[in-house]
């Protein structure tokens, strides 16, 4: 297990494997994504409340979930690289971060593109909206002292203690917003994706959702694999494998 | 292996050196102090100084000023004995950095935290904050004021050996210190509107007690990377 | 008692070292010369536990630095380029603070020390207002006070008069016959004389 471990952990491995993986989550992610709009968008059946509106949750609930699950294994990545110092750990988490910020911003503009016809408003401070956007300051932050750090080693190790007090702190945030919002507005019109769907509904929904984490996985290991070459840009290994090509 | 003075004993030779230092320099003393007066003064001028508005908003101004006036005085909490070699020396002192870190960051509050405490009450009586909010505000601020300064505290170490770290000092505080925001102005609001504020202070003091146990840590950790 | 082996350290784009290693025994002084920016400073840094090397180990009696911190720092005194001193407090004040971190001694146990590297009359006038010779002496003193078996000095020559240089080289001296251990990074030669004294060029 742990030569397995140390073995993935090494640069020249991890680049084959990252290689070799990213096409096949690549295409997993284009099958299942096309099939999840097509389901969701012709197939199932509409809303008796939202009518049609709703179906942009096909869009809004996984780049929400996802931008949760990014920021965690962000911080994972980050917490595996401070303690047993493996740069290719500091490497997915940088990569990571800019892609979740994506899914955050994502997850709000379809948020706020779905209030409209639903409050008549493009921004609420509806709870899951507002614990969405201070989980894409929490991004900034990270991006912005990771940026503001000249030397790769520290800005790795900075960044990866402010992943870890983030993460800490996702769960306090999104307690605290929610207890805010159901003070204010105890009766808000029914929340983004309920918990409580139609079968014929959920199903386009999780496929879409493991969709979506295809796509993640492809393109983390893409931006990982130019992370990895970025930081052993004179080793040799990284000539054979640009020359391989 | 020598003798080394207990962490009680450094604690306090920390908080007292630290309150000696500031209070040569008595003027800079008051300066977050001043700055939390007047960003409450600048609402009445800039809104309008009818009463019912100045109260209805009142919870939110004095919370939002408390923030601002911790976030201003986070910049200056290391800056000065990473410039000087005295962190080094901390860092290279056989005491744990996080206990002085931690040391630090109490005379810190005790300096720019408590008076803006002691000062609420004038404050929220110029913002015609209802009498019956004053307790419940000030219990509340003096359990969140910790907590702002030992998450600034934190983030400050982070970002002490940066040439470019003002703005991006905020970036990092205010995310992190929004739920102390909530739940500090909801516990006015709550006092304000006759509710038991209770829930609300037991939130801000488990925030605190989490605070205390987890940021020195941090503190410490940040600290060594900044002096790397 | 200090041991490094096989050290490396990047900055960034650049290795500034690879391959380092050094050992101090009791009584020995280590001279590490070398050009500017060859990485010296560092070196010392990583020695006293303040940078993280890349690869390789530091061992004070055996045991790992990064592992038994406390127990090294109770044993080792660094003087940077920086001397560690609060301009607003007085020399007296700022030992008694450094001092009370590291062990037991009374404020007659400071007076003495500073009395020895000739400082009593310098003792209680704000650190701001003394020249850089008295503030390299402060600096002295509390490797002396704080009974550390090694001293790490960087540079600490610099800004110095003769008589200054003449006295670094005497508290070293002193230091070495004390059983003590001295890394020195200077560039220019010291005055510490003996088979003890040993010289490392840095590339």
């Amino acid at each position: 297990m742990w030569t397995w471990i140390h073995k993935l952990g090494s640069p020249p491995h991890f680049y084959r494997i990252a290689t070799r993986l990213t096409p096949w989550f690549g295409w997993a992610a284009l099958l299942l994504i096309v099939a999840g709009i097509y389901g969701g968008l012709y197939v199932a059946p509409t809303d008796y409340q939202q009518l049609d509106g709703f179906r942009i949750i096909y869009v809004h609930v996984p780049s929400a979930s996802l931008s949760l699950f990014i920021y965690v294994n962000m911080a994972l990545a980050a917490a595996v690289g401070l303690v047993w110092r493996i740069k290719l750990a500091h490497a997915i988490a940088a990569a990571c971060a800019p892609i979740g910020a994506s899914f955050t911003f994502l997850a709000l503009a379809t948020g706020s593109i779905w209030a409209k016809p639903m409050w008549g408003t493009w921004w609420v401070w509806d709870a899951r909206l507002t614990s969405e956007l201070v989980l894409l300051f929490l991004y900034f932050g990270y991006m912005a002292l990771r940026a503001a750090i000249d030397d790769e080693n520290r800005a790795d190790r900075a960044s990866a203690l402010l992943a870890i007090i983030g993460v800490i702190n996702v769960p306090i945030i999104k307690y605290s917003v929610d207890w805010w919002n159901t003070l204010h507005q105890p009766a808000t019109l029914s929340k983004l994706g309920k918990p409580s769907m139609d079968p014929d509904m959920l199903i386009w929904l999780l496929m879409m959702l493991a969709g979506f984490m295809c796509f993640f996985a492809a393109v983390v290991l893409t931006r990982a694999r130019a992370e990895v070459l970025l930081r052993a840009r004179d080793q040799r290994w990284v000539r054979q494998a640009l020359e391989g090509r | 292996m020598m003798d080394i003075p207990g962490l009680g004993t450094a604690f306090v030779l920390q908080v007292k050196r630290d309150l000696q230092l500031a209070f040569r320099h008595v003027g800079q003393l008051a300066n977050p102090l001043m700055f939390f007066i007047m960003v409450t003064t600048l609402f009445p001028l800039a809104l309008n100084p009818m009463p019912r508005l100045l109260e209805a908003i009142a919870p939110g101004v004095l919370w939002v000023a408390a923030l601002l006036a911790s976030l201003l005085a986070a910049e200056g909490l290391f800056r000065q004995d990473v410039d000087d070699g005295t962190m080094e020396q901390l860092a290279l002192s056989p005491q744990p950095l996080a206990l002085m870190l931690l040391a630090k960051t109490i005379a810190h509050w005790l300096i720019t935290g408590l008076p803006l405490v002691i000062m609420s009450p004038v404050v929220g009586y110029a913002l015609f904050l209802p009498r019956d909010a004053v307790p419940t505000t000030m219990i509340a601020l003096a359990l969140a004021t910790p907590i702002l300064n030992l998450v600034g505290g934190s983030m400050a170490a982070l970002t002490v050996g940066l040439r470019r770290g003002g703005g991006l000092l905020s970036l990092l505080i205010l995310p992190i210190v929004m739920p102390v925001l909530i739940f500090g102005a909801r516990a006015t609001d709550m006092a304000m509107t006759g509710v038991d504020p209770a829930g609300a202070l037991y939130l801000l003091a488990a925030l605190l007690l989490l605070a205390v146990s987890l940021t020195p840590f941090a503190m410490a950790a940040a600290m060594r990377i900044s002096l790397d | 008692m200090l041991e490094a082996r096989d050290l490396e350290l990047w900055r960034g784009d650049r290795r500034l070292f690879k391959g380092i290693s050094l050992a101090v025994h009791e009584s020995e002084l280590l001279h590490i010369t070398g050009p500017n920016g060859c990485g010296k400073t560092s070196l010392l840094r990583v020695l006293c536990g303040l940078t993280l090397p890349e690869t390789g180990t530091v061992t004070w009696k055996g045991r790992q630095v990064a592992r038994s911190r406390t127990d090294y720092h109770s044993e080792m005194c660094y003087v940077g380029h920086r001397e560690s001193l609060k301009a607003d407090l007085s020399a007296f004040e700022n030992l008694g603070f450094d001092l009370g971190l590291r062990r037991e001694a009374g404020p007659e146990v400071v007076r003495s020390v500073l009395e020895e590297v000739g400082l009593a009359r310098a003792a209680d006038v704000p650190s701001r207002s003394l020249s850089a010779g008295q503030k390299r002496r402060v600096s002295i003193a509390r490797c002396l006070a704080s009974k550390a078996r090694l001293w790490v000095l960087d540079e600490p020559y610099t800004n110095l008069d003769v008589a200054g240089r003449e006295f670094v080289d005497e508290m070293m001296t002193r230091h070495l016959q004390n059983k003590g251990l001295v890394l020195l990074v200077a560039h220019q030669s010291h005055g510490v004389a003996g088979q003890t004294v040993r010289q490392m060029e840095m590339a």
